[in-house]
This record gives structure tokens, C-alpha cells and sequence, in this order.
């Protein structure tokens, strides 16, 4: 608004007394945002001669960008992959609910299922934007069905499935369509996979191994055919072993292709890895290299129970038990997966691994959109971003969140 | 002239800030009668600056009837480049305080037709009624502005190619890479700071004794420029002691010894009174 009006006249909005997390530092500045993206105030004042319409006080919080969970398969009693008549409404009641946690855009993500059901569910929900009704959907991550069935976790055994072709044919008669589909988790040691992580990649779907016996060059081999992502490292794939590293020598691998990253994942709940192998990791790629080659991304694996109180609950085709923050297969000591938040797995990750705070929210918000390749305008503050932030106090507790600008959530003082 | 000393560079940058606040709040510029401001960029107003932002967060003094006139600025720098004199304004100045946008002028060295440019900027000099209190800086050469030696002592605003020693001294802030600093620049003349009612000089340091030695106890001279303003009616030279090591032992007593009761009054009571007549 006040402003010459060359460019535009909407208003614009100012975030003052406030630190804010641009080039992975912590700085204090003001942030300006006008029609849902964040603005180069520089040029606003000499261009536009303009100044902000609205001031809001942050009272010395951190303005991170929002986070992205890539892997959360429901909660709060939602799950993604049960077929029902009504995905979408599930959908957008955890895509709300999630906002407390700090979450502005996601993947719902759906385990090993029948065809029936993603042929059921994928074209109900699409690619869409965030806002005051929750956080955005980046699109599906489909975790399954071409996985081992050594390393199926959770996984129902009876859908699994191998690739019988590796083209695009073995995916549509799995899924029934890609649009829409941001992910595929798959195993690379399956026959014929290597033409169907080139087929992927060549859409522009982010290929990640995981729920794999994969042995390490195989895994490298996926790498170099195009695949950047690890499904929750350390879990539902090979220890480490010092003659044959399987999928977790990726850490340090020297095959990664130039001017390639790999993208781990990582549940960092305190349950899921213990924090001694979650600083292996992180140590691994220390941030301040340039050109590293891998980088930590955290996710939730949040599943079902999420939100809800311990019994049990529905997750896919199978049965599962809370048990204070474990949720295990009914009747098994298998973890299949996690009900922490992303907040508390942010916040758990910065305390087990020592890290710095910019470090923290980096893996939960640049490093998830770099995955995507969606980093243009997700996952930071640069400007022309998309003004998807969180205001958060110094022990990274979440106070408010807004998606393009607007409050989606507070914290009830 | 007045010549005002102080121990060191904060205290020089805060009586400069002090005297500028004072200067406007005595003004007491409305929406009919704005405060025009002319002023620098460089390390040496960097912490007058700072403490102008200060007196503004106290809330002593708000700059919404202030206009402000920049010195000077690079030809062919984009506006947007971190070593550019808007960018340094936005940074230090500007992006802190509650100015209005349409009031704070900065030469545009990017312009198409960059004599049009200069032209342009003397009718709005003019067209705010000429500048109230100009802040300069000086040159290790002596120059005000990008007034190299040699310019003319009543020039107006135009583009003039720079000298070597400031190519040389603004290395430093392009990776002391030469052939990274522009070698041309726009700039106020001579003429338009003299036009001026009053003129404020800060300089600190020992790399600027010299030119100020130059500039006060020699005679006017087109090779050191400052020294224009000997014959400007009311001009103040703030410097810290740094920078009068090339002076004469004899002016120096003499102006702390003139200075000594009026700075005093000045930091105690905040008011300001021309003590000497010039």
C-alpha cells in the first residue's frame, strides 16, 4: 500500500524486533512479506517509495521458514492408506492439525498397500497450497510396494511387489496414475530397478531407497541412475558393516555423482536411531561445506496414532499399539513408526547431535524443499519466496505459524 | 570555520550526531517546512549514523519531515550491489528510521542519460529550497564528494571520472580487487555543498591529517577541494585527534581551547549556540 504504487498496491507487512534464518544464519532484521511472498525491502523503498502497511511485533522470536515433512503416512486417527471414500477430507483434517506443529507443507505418505487402494486414493488428493484450512500437499510419497521383503518393517508381506518390466508399466499397474506423486520409496537391489529410478527421475519424482538389503554399490548404482533420497537411514536397511557399508556407506560414499547431493532422512525422535548414530550421521556432512554431498532432511514417519492417546490403532492393512511414545506392530517388538512432531523431532535433533539452531531448522525446511527441488520458493526466506514461516521462541518452541503470509496458527499464551 | 576535536572516532561521530539532532529538532520541521539533510557514505559517518539511529529509537528525534540529499553514488554499480551508495544507506540509515521513501534522494548511476540525471538532481535540491546543513566527509586527497583534484571550485552536480587514490582507497570494500571499482562516479560539485547554509565535515583518522591540514591551513586550492569552504560562512570541521597530527600545535590549542566550554554545553544541555563569529 503506502507506496507509488509502480509495482503493487497490496499491503504489505512487517515483521520487526524479530531474528530471521537467512543464509544459514541467524540475523537480526526485519522480514516483509506482500501477497504471499516475502519482499526485497531495499527495493520496495527506492522503486516503490513504499513502507509497511502492518507492523507486527515478534517480541525477539526466530523466524524460520516453515517446515516440510516428506514422509507422514496420517494422525490424529487419520491414516493416508486406508481406501475410503473420503481421502481428502482425511487429508486436510492432519494438514490442519499439523500447523501447531510448525508443518506448512507436506507429503502424505502411503505404505505397501493392494492396488486397489492407490488406485483408490492417489487421484483424490492433488498438489495444492497451504493455508488458513492447513498445510499445503507437495504431493504423495509412496513408500512401497517395490521393497524387500527382509526389510519390510511394518510393511503388509502379501503386497509387495517386484518390478516385472522396470518401465513405466510396472508403476501404473501399481499405482494407476503419477500425477501428483512428489516421491517413491523403493528398493534398489530389485531386478529391473535401475530403469525405473531413470524413468522417475526423468519425471521429476524424487527416487529414494529405503526398506532395502541393498548392498553399497547397488545403492550407489540408484544414485548414479537418479536416485537422491535415504527413507529413514539407519532403519528397514542393512547395519553398517565395515566391509560392506549397504545403503548407509551413501554417508560417505565418493561415487555420488558432480554436483549431485544425496538427501537422508531421518526420524530423530529419541526412539527411531539413537542419538549417537543420528551424530554419526550428521558429522558426516557437517554444514559450512559448500559442496557436501549429503544432507540431513527430518521427518516425522508420523503415523495414525499421532496426536492420539496409547491403545491401539489401524496403520494400512495391519493393527498397531502405542506404548508411551513407541507405537509398535500389535504383538510385535517392531517399530512402525513414529508419533513424535516435527517440532519435537527438531528440537530433539538439535539437542542430540549438538548442532546449531539454524542447523536444526535448516534440516526440517531448506534441506526438504532442496530434496523436492522446490527451494525457489520454499524453504527459506529469500526474497520472492513463498512467506511460509514460523515464529519461534529460543528453545525452538513454536509460537505462530503463517503460510503466504497470513496466520494459520497461534499459540494460545 | 569551527574546528571541533575529540579523543577519538565515537566520540566524533556522536557530537556530530548530537549537533545534527539538535539541529533539526531546533528547526522543528513540519509538513510545510522540511529539514533538508545533504549527506555522505564511507567509514567515516558510519558511527554517526549509528548513533542518529539511536536517538531515533529513544525516540529524540524522528526524521518524517526530514529530506535528505545523498552525495554522491557510482556510475554503472546495480543498485542492488552490496558496495552501491543506496545499498549502504538502506543498511545503515534508512532501513532503521522512519523516513518517508519519497524524501530520501540518492543520485541514480544507472540512469539512461546521466547528465539529464545531474541536472535533475540540482532542480530538486532547489525544489526542496536548498539544503539546510550539508555533511560531508573528506578524501585522504582532499576531495569532498567524488570532487577530484582539480575540479572546479564552483562545479554543480555532474559525472567525473575518479582519481587513482580513490580507486585505490575503495579497494578495499570490492576484494581489493582494482579492477572491480568503478572509475566513474556522479556527484555533487563543489558549487552545489557551498550553496548550502551550513556545512558539517567529519574526519577521522591519521590517513586524513594530511588533507586536512591541507584543507584548513593552506590556502584554497582545486587540488585539495575541501578547502572551498574557507570561504563558506558557517562550516564545522569535526575530527578526532588522529587527524589533526598534521595540523599546526597552534590551531589546535586554539580551536579545543574555544571549543572546551561550548562542547560541554552542547553534551550537557543539548542546545546549541554559535559561540564563535565567522
Amino acid at each position: 500500500m503506502p507506496s507509488n504504487k509502480s509495482v503493487s498496491d497490496a499491503p504489505i507487512t512487517q515483521f520487526i524486533n524479530c531474528r530471521i534464518l537467512r543464509e544459514h544464519q541467524l540475523q537480526r532484521d526485519d522480514l516483509w512479506v506482500r501477497e504471499g511472498k516475502i519482499l526485497d525491502p531495499e527495493k520496495l523503498f527506492f522503486d516503490e517509495q513504499g513502507y509497511a502497511d502492518k507492523r507486527v511485533d515478534c517480541e525477539g522470536s526466530i523466524i524460520a521458514p516453515g517446515f516440510i515433512d516428506v514422509q507422514i503416512n496420517g494422525g490424529y486417527g487419520i491414516d493416508f492408506s486406508q481406501a475410503c471414500e473420503d481421502v481428502c477430507s482425511g487429508v486436510s483434517f492432519v494438514a490442519k492439525k499439523i500447523l501447531e506443529h510448525g508443518v506448512t507443507s507436506f507429503c502424505p505418505t502411503l505404505v505397501t498397500s493392494p492396488p486397489a487402494v492407490y488406485h483408490k486414493v492417489l487421484p483424490q488428493v492433488k498438489v495444492h497450497n497451504g493455508g488458513s484450512h492447513g498445510a499445503g500437499v507437495l504431493g504423495f510419497h509412496l513408500e512401497g510396494p517395490f521393497i524387500s521383503l527382509e526389510k519390510k518393517g511394518a510393511h503388509p508381506a502379501q503386497f509387495l511387489r517386484p518390478f516385472k518390466s522396470g518401465d513405466i508399466s510396472d508403476l501404473m499397474e501399481a499405482y494407476g496414475s503419477l500425477d501428483n506423486v512428489a516421491m517413491v520409496t523403493l528398493a534398489p537391489e530389485l531386478a529391473n530397478s535401475q530403469s525405473v529410478v531413470r524413468e522417475l527421475s526423468q519425471r521429476g519424482i524424487t527416487v529414494s531407497l529405503g526398506h532395502s538389503v541393498a548392498n553399497l554399490s547397488q545403492a550407489e548404482d540408484a544414485v548414479k541412475h537418479g536416485a537422491t533420497f535415504i527413507t529413514h537411514l539407519f532403519n528397514a536397511m542393512l547395519p553398517f558393516h565395515h566391509r560392506d557399508p549397504g545403503i548407509v556407506g551413501l554417508l560417505t560414499s565418493d561415487q555420488v555423482p558432480a554436483g549431485r547431493t544425496v538427501y537422508y532422512g531421518m526420524i530423530a525422535d529419541g526412539i527411531h536411531t539413537n542419538p549417537a548414530a543420528l551424530r554419526i550421521a550428521h558429522r558426516a556432512h557437517p554444514s559450512g561445506c559448500e559442496n557436501r554431498t549429503g544432507r540431513l532432511v527430518l521427518v516425522t514417519d508420523a503415523i495414525t496414532a499421532m496426536g492420539l492417546p496409547p491403545g491401539r490403532h489401524t496403520l494400512g492393512q495391519q493393527v498397531i499399539e502405542i506404548q508411551g511414545l513407541h507405537a509398535y506392530v500389535a504383538g510385535t517388538t517392531t517399530l512402525c513408526g513414529s508419533i513424535a512432531t516435527m517440532d519435537m523431532c527438531v528440537r530433539h535433533f538439535k539437542q542430540a547431535s549438538g548442532c546449531s539452531v539454524e542447523e536444526a531448522l535448516e534440516a526440517a525446511s531448506l534441506h526438504p524443499a532442496q530434496l523436492l527441488g522446490i527451494s525457489n520458493k520454499k524453504g527459506n526466506l529469500d526474497y520472492g519466496s513463498d512467506a511460509d514461516l514460523l515464529l519461534l521462541d529460543e528453545a525452538l518452541n513454536i509460537k505462530a505459524t503463517y503460510i503466504s503470509g497470513e496466520e494459520v496458527w497461534r499459540k494460545e499464551p | 570555520m569551527r574546528l571541533v576535536i575529540l579523543d577519538d572516532y565515537n566520540l566524533a561521530s556522536e557530537w556530530a550526531a548530537k549537533y545534527i539532532r539538535n539541529r533539526i529538532i531546533q528547526f522543528k520541521p513540519s509538513a510545510d517546512r522540511y529539514f533538508t539533510l545533504g549527506l555522505p557514505t564511507g567509514s567515516t559517518p558510519y558511527g554517526c549514523y549509528q548513533k542518529l539511529i539511536e536517538y531515533y529509537r529513544n525516540g529524540d528525534i524522528s526524521f518524517k519531515y526530514v529530506k535528505t540529499f545523498n552525495m554522491d553514488e557510482y556510475v554503472g554499480l546495480p543498485r542492488a550491489h552490496p558496495e552501491s551508495y543506496h545499498s549502504y544507506m538502506w543498511n545503515n540509515f534508512f532501513k532503521h528510521i522512519d523516513i518517508d521513501p519519497a524524501n530520501a534522494h540518492i543520485l541514480d548511476g544507472n540512469a539512461e542519460d546521466l547528465e539529464a540525471e545531474c541536472r535533475a538532481y540540482e532542480q530538486k535540491i532547489a525544489g526542496a529550497g536548498g539544503i539546510e546543513l550539508f555533511v560531508g566527509g573528506i578524501g585522504p586527497d582532499g576531495h569532498i564528494a567524488f570532487n577530484e583534484p582539480g575540479s572546479s571550485l564552483v562545479s554543480r552536480t555532474r559525472v567525473k571520472t575518479l582519481a587513482k587514490d580513490t580507486i585505490v582507497a575503495n579497494a578495499r570494500f570490492f576484494g581489493n580487487n582494482l579492477s572491480k571499482v568503478p572509475t566513474m562516479a556522479l556527484t555533487v560539485g563543489v558549487g552545489t555543498v557551498m550553496d548550502a547554509k551550513e556545512v558539517m565535515i567529519l574526519i577521522t583518522g591519521a590517513h586524513k591529517a594530511f588533507a586536512l591540514y591541507k584543507a584548513i591551513e593552506e590556502g584554497v586550492n582545486h587540488m585539495w577541494t575541501v578547502s572551498a569552504f574557507q570561504q563558506h560562512p558557517r562550516t564545522i570541521f569535526v575530527c578526532d585527534e588522529d587527524a589533526t597530527l598534521e595540523l599546526r600545535v597552534k590551531t589546535v590549542k586554539y580551536f579545543k581551547g574555544a571549543n572546551d566550554s561550548s562542547s560541554v554545553l552542547i553534551l550537557l544541555t543539548g542546545e546549541f549556540r554559535w559561540l564563535l563569529s565567522d
